[in-house]
């Protein structure tokens, strides 16, 4: 039950981020294999859209250091996710994943959404 | 007589008198049951009824009828219109009487597969009537399997009138079945959750118990209560001459209880001198009355209502309604009102699933709170079903419903010009919530498995012009419903179990649908997987009593809610998440759920998994519903 998105072009797309002054180039379609195997869509959704049980986060989400910083820290609702159980380069493809999110449709030209008042 | 003979003298006799019995002494209405019965007790010990066909029947002597007729008119005297069971042979006679003497109506039989289902019907029900219907259930394992649908219903205020058979005289049960199906005291195994249990001791005394349990559970805090009818007085031969001597009860119109004159003006008062008063509500839509008193007060105030859901409260659409926004609007607050407010802590403190707990207070440690409602009328020891203590300033156990009507003419007395420009203050608030829930839906609008935003609007599409139920709790759709659909009437929405206990959703929705069904409304039920499949035969019930429900399968191919729990120790034993599906997901086979309704007779449609397919396939079926028959969906969807 994997999202069938369409989404399968903007996955291939390869960021690079610096990270301890070594090149990684951050994996979007590994980075959504990720975010389903470390089980973030189950409470953020298969597209990070957000949800009652967490947050959006994407598209757009928080850049990268913001967003490592409360994965691996974070001490409320969300558990954290260490290096050991989730490593900076998996983290670094889920982030890529968000990023290669499109933006969200407007609402107005889904005329199912345009006649909830 | 020969042991064989003798055997056949089973129940029945008491009041027969020694003419039509006479190896058995006679036994007056009033008198004590002279059970001969050492006599009745067979030479060789029978298998159990339940075992062996039950035994050759003995008809009652002309002109006799029996306990279970008497039965049926207190249940009717009571106005019960349906009462749900599993069939079973400690209320054999009740039934029978049921279905031939009552002539199946008032209370009609329902089949239910389940004594579990057969509970939570009534509290869907009641919900849409606010009167019980009644669930009989079998002596001992009948309630046993009912327990937890009652335990819902406790502690969710919901009457439903259970009653269950019984085989209390060691003489007259057989051996096996019969006497595992037995106890003294059977009621002991839901009395923390019951407002009120009887077993009466004879036929005679059977109205009584009857009427005290229909009243104990639609007064005060309502609640499920629990009649125990022993299986001999259903089967006791009653001579004409005293079936007129057993009374039949008349039940009169049951008021709810408001708050003293004084109590109310003092609130008023405090409402009309705050700057930022806030109401917050949990069960209080109980009723065509309740909305639009909620509504009155709120303008008469100029206040934010936050609703928690409990029930369909307040309007969604209403621009006091601040249920979005809840957290800058308690923390705003200088006097919250809480009405029928069960969980008070958690409405008003924040307390994350973390190894701390650490509550934090919604509120400035300055601000008051007056509760107002019934719902501390219904505590009981034993369970935490009343929620986490918490003090009002005031707590008033009365009615909010009855006692609205006098506290919006007080505040409307007493009110003040600044109340209009904080309503202007608080209806900007949520001027722009409208369009940011649309962007909100629109995320993830094309994804499959299907977001729960989508399937909101797809039905919408569909149902905006009904009257429509949607019958379900929402919050594991994340609310998608009571956020993008119009809700103004209490009948809407019919809020949450009370007690968390899985299996509630599917069962309660189609109570209110044969509820609903008197009263040309659509009846909706979006239900997990998880919560289905604790009762898949409801749909089956539904089909055989023509009771038109559209049921939606919130697919999530799993018990999310757990998949999450499980996550959060694997993350806090760091030990990776990845394999939090263990024992959590429901696949590997998938569950067909068209298929398994199709087998039951039921239209049925999918796995729909593309969100494209969704609007069509719910317009097929609910084609189907509007014929009044049911039509489950089975939508593959997002987790939450
Ligand atoms: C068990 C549920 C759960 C899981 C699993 C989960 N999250 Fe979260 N996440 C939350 C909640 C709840 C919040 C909001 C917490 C808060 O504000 O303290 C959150 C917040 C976040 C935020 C902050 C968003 C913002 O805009 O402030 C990020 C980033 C995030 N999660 C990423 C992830 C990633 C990446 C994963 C998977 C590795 C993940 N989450 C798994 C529940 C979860
Ligand atoms: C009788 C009972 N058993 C187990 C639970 C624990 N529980 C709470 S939510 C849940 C998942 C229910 O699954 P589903 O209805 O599919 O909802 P989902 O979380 O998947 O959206 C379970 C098993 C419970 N509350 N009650
Ligand atoms: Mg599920």
């Amino acid at each position: 039950m994997r999202s069938i998105r369409l989404l399968a072009g903007a996955a291939a797309i390869l960021v690079p981020i610096l990270i301890a002054g070594s090149a990684f180039a951050a994996d979007a379609a590994a980075g959504e294999e990720a975010f389903v195997r470390f089980g973030c869509y189950t409470c953020h959704g298969y597209e990070g859209q957000g949800a009652g049980t967490g947050p959006k986060l994407a598209p757009e989400p928080l850049a990268f250091d913001a967003f490592s910083t409360f994965v691996r820290q974070t001490s409320g609702d969300m558990p954290p996710f260490t290096p050991a159980t989730l490593s900076d380069e998996e983290l670094q493809n889920i982030h890529a994943y968000l990023e290669s999110i499109p933006a969200t449709p407007d609402p107005a030209s889904i005329p199912l959404l345009q006649q909830l008042q | 007589m020969s042991g064989a003979d003798q055997s056949k003298i089973k129940r029945r006799q008491f009041l027969a008198g020694a003419a039509a019995a006479p190896a058995v002494a006679a036994v007056a209405l009033n008198g004590s049951p002279a059970r001969a019965q050492a006599a009745s007790v067979p030479a060789v010990p029978n298998a159990a009824g339940e075992v062996n066909p039950p035994g050759e029947a003995t008809p009652l002597p002309e002109g006799y009828t029996c306990g279970s007729d008497h039965m049926v008119d207190v249940l009717k005297a009571l106005d019960i219109e349906y009462i749900a069971s599993n069939p079973a042979s400690t209320f054999r006679s009740l039934q029978e009487s049921i279905i031939n003497y009552g002539g199946n109506s008032k209370p009609e039989f329902l089949t239910a597969l389940h004594e579990d289902s057969a509970v939570h019907y009534g509290i869907g029900y009641a919900r849409i009537t606010g009167k019980p219907m009644a669930a009989l259930v079998h002596g001992v394992v009948g309630l046993q399997h009912a327990t937890m649908a009652i335990y819902n219903a406790f502690a969710d205020q919901t009457p439903v009138y259970v009653i269950a058979g019984n085989s209390i005289s060691e003489w007259t049960r057989r051996p096996g079945a019969e006497s595992a199906h037995a106890s003294i005291d059977q009621a002991q195994m839901v009395r923390d959750f019951v407002k009120w249990d009887e077993q009466p001791p004879s036929l005679r005394d059977f109205s009584n118990a009857a009427a005290r349990c229909y009243q104990a559970a639609v007064t005060g805090s309502p609640g499920p209560t629990l009649l125990v009818a022993d299986a001999d007085h259903q089967e006791e031969a009653v001579h004409p001459e005293h079936m007129e001597q057993l009374h039949v009860p008349r039940m009169g119109r049951i008021t709810k209880v408001g708050a003293d004159s004084g109590v109310v003006q003092e609130i008023a008062d405090m409402l009309c001198n705050a700057e930022n008063p806030v109401i917050v509500v949990d069960r209080f839509g109980t009723s065509m009355e309740s909305v639009p008193l909620l509504v009155e007060l709120a303008e008469a105030l100029q206040a934010p209502v936050i609703d928690t859901r409990g029930r369909m409260n307040f309007p969604n659409k209403h621009p006091l309604n601040h249920t979005e926004i809840a957290g800058p609007t308690l923390r705003a607050a200088d006097l919250v009102l809480a009405l029928e407010a069960r969980d008070l802590f958690g409405m008003v403190n924040n307390l994350a699933d973390t190894v701390e707990r650490n509550a934090v207070s919604r509120l400035r440690p300055q601000t008051r709170v007056v509760r107002l409602g019934t719902t501390t009328l219904s505590q009981r020891s034993n369970y935490g079903a009343s929620q986490r203590y918490a003090a009002a300033d005031i707590e008033i156990s009365a009615s909010a419903e009855a006692t609205l009507p006098y506290l919006t003419e007080a505040v409307k007395r007493g009110a003040k010009a600044s109340f209009r420009t904080r309503g202007e203050r608080l209806r900007m608030a949520t001027s722009g919530l409208a369009e940011a829930t649309r962007v909100e839906a629109a995320r993830a609008w094309e994804a499959s498995p299907i977001s729960t935003a989508r399937l909101a609007a797809e039905l919408w599409d569909q149902i905006k012009n009904d009257e429509y139920t949607i019958a379900t709790e929402c919050q594991f759709q994340s609310y998608w419903p009571n956020r993008l659909w119009t809700m103004n009437h209490y009948y809407n929405y019919l809020g949450t179990s009370g007690g968390f206990g899985v299996g509630y959703n599917a069962p309660s929705a189609v109570g209110a649908a044969l509820a609903n069904r008197a009263l040309g409304r659509l009846t909706i039920g979006i239900v997990g997987d998880g919560d289905y499949m604790m009762q898949p035969g409801v749909i089956w019930t539904a089909a055989h009593h023509q009771i038109p429900i559209l049921m939606i399968i919130h697919n999530n191919r799993g018990y999310h809610q757990e998949t999450m729990h499980i996550q959060r120790m694997a993350a806090r034993h760091n030990r990776g998440i990845d394999r939090a599906h263990i024992g959590t997901a429901i696949n590997e086979p998938n569950i067909d759920y068209a298929a398994v309704a199709k087998g039951m007779g039921v239209f049925a449609e999918g796995p729909v998994s593309n969100p494209v397919d969704l609007g069509p396939a719910l317009r097929r079926a609910l084609d189907v519903v509007r014929r009044g028959e049911p039509a489950l969906v089975d939508v593959v969807t997002q987790p939450r």
